[in-house]
């Protein structure tokens, strides 16, 4: 703050009314303003109002929740899922508990999000009653972590290793194991719905996080033929477009892979999926790594730091976090086009949406209802997402420091 | 700076994880030592090999052999086709064709749930076969020339289908020539485009062609009086036409712009294979010919009729051992779906699950229509 500036204390707090007069009614061309635009939505919510309470028929959307959560995926086989969907409440929980903050308001947003679920005005024949209870112990599940997370004497540092665990059992409880009674294999055509489009997004952030960051690093290296390398891949990936990739290693990849080697269908979207978002991620990890200057490179050198060293605990550190909101942008976009796995037949959500509306002549025109509620689901978690990151970037001062 | 360290190798720790976990799951035949197949035909054989290699690479191993080892017969299909191909609310696939997969699983394990559904895109049907992805490929796909010879084998016409017409009842519209200088409602990019403007230059008609990407937007669009007219192959036209608040103000015209003979597939190479699906599907047809029902199929087997018991397997052959399947697998897979016209009522009967399209072409040719199977002997 300059010297000459005046300090001003934040001006009292004004009543309703002077508000009221203040912002909408301070001159006559305001005032009518503020009566059209008033016009505007009342008409337009009635509208909107009308169509969602009367006109709209959300039967396929009702009668289809499970489809849209889990796809085909076998009915007695469906505790696995119940089981992630609990660890990942009891995860919350206990990481709500031990951070606190924004991690709480998740964990308690997550909680009061199933509790909803759990007492939505729904038919019995559509969301039964065990359904509403398991629904219901989630938020158990993550009182009882938010206790442990709060009690438990927890290092900070094993909670990331806790996710990440996580992460592979899920998996692991998703495919389950040919010949394995107790955990019998469940074929990747029988992923779908809300579950494999999670399964896709999270596979592609949490892949292609470290291989963009190696990119980046590579095409930022003296090694002239890993920098060579890293440049072309970068390049040739991110001039082409998802779509293509994705045909690409969908169709044909397979044509020239010998015989006896056969790649799964979902493994092959994600490892599309993943290449494609690690170079963009690379580009702006490079965008990071270009913004610090020379003097810390030279600092850490002077201080006796190895190359390794340097990169790892004072280049990266300070790279990663100023391209934050370029990272969580990227990451929203990757997780929206998962839906650009319809094209290679998996049932991600958009693929069930389709699969409902044909799955009864009599929804065909219920596309309006079906699309508006995939748009819902996708938009709740893509704001989750960027409140997050506003969250995060406000945490480590980003824009501030 | 422990913490980071950790992170980063746990990263990787789950990349790797993700690799092992998933690379397993492929419906691809695994190299597992083959159960002894006694009844193998000599001369199928090497017609199967396509690599000269002396080793013998799994591409050499049949496919019923890998079915057996496997447990399972896996079929690309749709998902989102009404009556074909579809998920039910409990997402279990039903419809016309994926019946047939169940058929053929009941044919090789006795049970039809030895059948695994891979959802496909139309774009994979090719490729699905090409790389033997997929055993079968029951998914509404045009039997034609082209597709024959570089995509597999295409077992039997299981559906006669042809591009058709709708339009309002009260349009007045009866023929193509009224439809003259008309909107018509379309997807584009595909053959139902190509035919609809081969059917209007050789007439030397002219039409106004709105075109949607989405089938649903076709639909939503001639719903709404954006178009005269809407045209797609007639199953599907007759699906959406059941599909409008009151049906019968739409008509599907008694035009047929294209031939559309639906034909299941398998991967070329492998004739065991392909004559066992096209057995199953002839049993299908032959058993409603002789009146074989899911209902009567054990009484049947008391018949007096020799077709029929031959067919049943109490009494006779007609090559059961050469396909590689039990004597009496035709019981299992009647028992399992039923006969060719059970399977059709089932979903596009007069109380079918997904709509009512007259048999028509699809009737058994003793009743005028076109299905005609060879006979089992």
């Amino acid at each position: 703050m300059s010297v000459g500036e005046t300090v001003i204390g934040p001006p009292a707090r004004p009543t309703p009314a002077q508000w009221v007069r203040k912002n909408l009614f301070s001159s006559p061309f305001n005032s009518a303003l503020t009566v059209i635009s008033v016009l505007v939505i009342v008409l337009a919510a009635r509208g909107i109002g009308r169509w969602v309470f009367v006109t709209a028929d959300w039967s396929p959307v009702v009668q289809s929740l499970r489809l849209f959560a889990v796809g085909p995926y076998p009915a007695e086989q469906l505790w696995r899922i119940w089981f992630i969907v609990y660890m990942v409440s009891f995860l919350m929980g206990v990481s709500g508990g031990r951070f606190g903050g924004t991690v709480r308001t998740f964990a308690v947003a997550l909680a009061v999000a199933f509790g909803v679920l759990a007492v939505l005005p729904i038919s019995p024949d559509y969301l039964p009653l065990d359904t509403r209870l398991r629904l219901l112990l989630n938020p158990v599940m993550a009182v009882a972590g938010y206790v442990v997370g709060r009690r438990a004497p927890i290092q900070a540092r094993w909670l990331p290793l806790a996710w990440l665990s996580s992460f592979a059992l899920t998996i692991v409880m998703l495919g389950g194991f040919r010949n394995v009674a107790l955990l019998p294999y469940v074929e990747s055509g029988k992923w779908g719905g809300l579950t494999l489009t999670f399964l896709l997004a999270l596979v592609g952030i949490v892949a292609s996080f470290p291989i963009g960051v190696l990119l980046a690093l590579g095409r930022q290296s003296n090694l002239p033929v890993v920098k060579a390398l890293c440049i072309v891949f970068i390049e040739v990936v991110r001039g082409v477009p998802l779509v293509t990739i994705l045909f690409m290693v969908s169709i044909i990849l397979p044509l020239f892979l010998p015989d006896n080697i056969r790649i799964d269908r979902v493994l092959r979207a994600m490892l599309g999926m993943t290449l494609f978002a690690a170079a963009y991620m690379a580009e702006n990890v490079r965008g990071g790594l270009q913004s610090i200057p020379r003097g810390q490179y030279e600092a850490a050198k002077a201080l006796g730091l190895t190359g390794f060293q340097t990169t790892l605990l004072i280049v990266l550190p300070q790279a990663l976090r100023v391209v934050i909101p370029a990272i969580v942008g990227q990451f929203i976009a990757l997780f929206m086009d998962t839906t650009l796995a319809i094209i290679v037949g998996l049932l991600e959500l958009l693929a069930v949406g389709r699969a409902v509306l044909n799955s009864n002549p009599a929804w065909l025109f219920r596309d309006m209802e079906v699309y508006l509620f995939i748009a819902l689901i996708f938009w709740i978690f893509t704001f989750s997402m960027s409140f997050a990151s506003r969250r995060v970037e406000a945490a480590v001062g980003l824009g501030k420091r | 700076m422990k913490a980071k360290l950790s992170f980063l190798v746990s990263t990787v720790v789950v990349v790797a994880l993700l690799a092992a976990a998933c690379a397993p799951a492929t419906p691809a035949p695994a190299p597992q030592e083959q159960p002894t197949a006694a009844q193998e035909q000599p001369a199928a054989a090497p017609a199967a090999q396509e690599q000269p290699t002396a080793a013998p690479a799994p591409a050499a191993q049949k496919i019923l052999d890998a079915v057996k080892a496997r447990g399972k017969v896996v079929c690309g299909v749709h998902t989102s086709l009404p009556g074909f191909g579809y998920l039910d609310a409990n997402g279990k696939n039903m419809g016309f064709d994926i019946d047939l997969c169940r058929a053929v699983a009941a044919a090789v394990f006795g049970s039809p749930d030895a059948a695994e559904f891979v959802p496909i895109s139309a774009a994979e049907r090719g490729p699905a076969l090409q790389t033997r992805e997929v055993d079968m490929v029951p998914r509404n796909m045009t039997w034609t020339s082209t597709r024959d010879a570089q995509w597999g084998n295409f077992t039997h016409v299981m559906f006669y289908d042809g591009q058709g017409m709708m339009v309002r009842a009260d349009s007045g519209f009866k023929t193509l020539e009224d439809l003259n200088g008309a909107t018509i409602c379309v997807t584009t990019g595909t053959t139902t485009e190509q035919n609809l403007a081969d059917a209007f230059r050789e007439r030397g008609l002219t039409f106004t062609a709105v075109t949607f990407e989405d089938t649903s937007a076709v639909y939503s669009a001639y719903e709404g009086g954006r178009c005269d007219a809407a045209t797609s192959d007639k199953s599907q036209l007759a699906a959406v036409r059941s599909g409008f608040a009151n049906p019968n103000d739409h008509v599907i015209l008694e035009i047929t712009m294209s031939k559309e003979p639906l034909a299941p597939a398998v991967p070329a190479g492998d004739d065991q294979w392909f004559d066992l699906v096209k057995t199953v599907l002839w049993v299908l047809i032959n058993a409603e010919e002789m009146g074989v029902t899911s209902q009567n199929v054990e009484e049947m087997k008391n018949s007096p009729s020799l077709p029929v018991r031959r067919m049943l397997g109490v009494e006779g052959s007609f090559g059961q051992e050469d396909l590689g399947l039990s004597k009496d697998f035709a019981v299992n897979v009647i028992k399992a779906v039923g006969n060719y016209g059970e399977i059709y009522d089932r979903y596009m009967g007069p109380n079918g699950l997904s709509f009512t399209l007259d048999r028509g072409l699809n009737n058994l040719w003793t009743n005028g229509g076109l299905i005609y199977a060879p006979p089992l002997r």
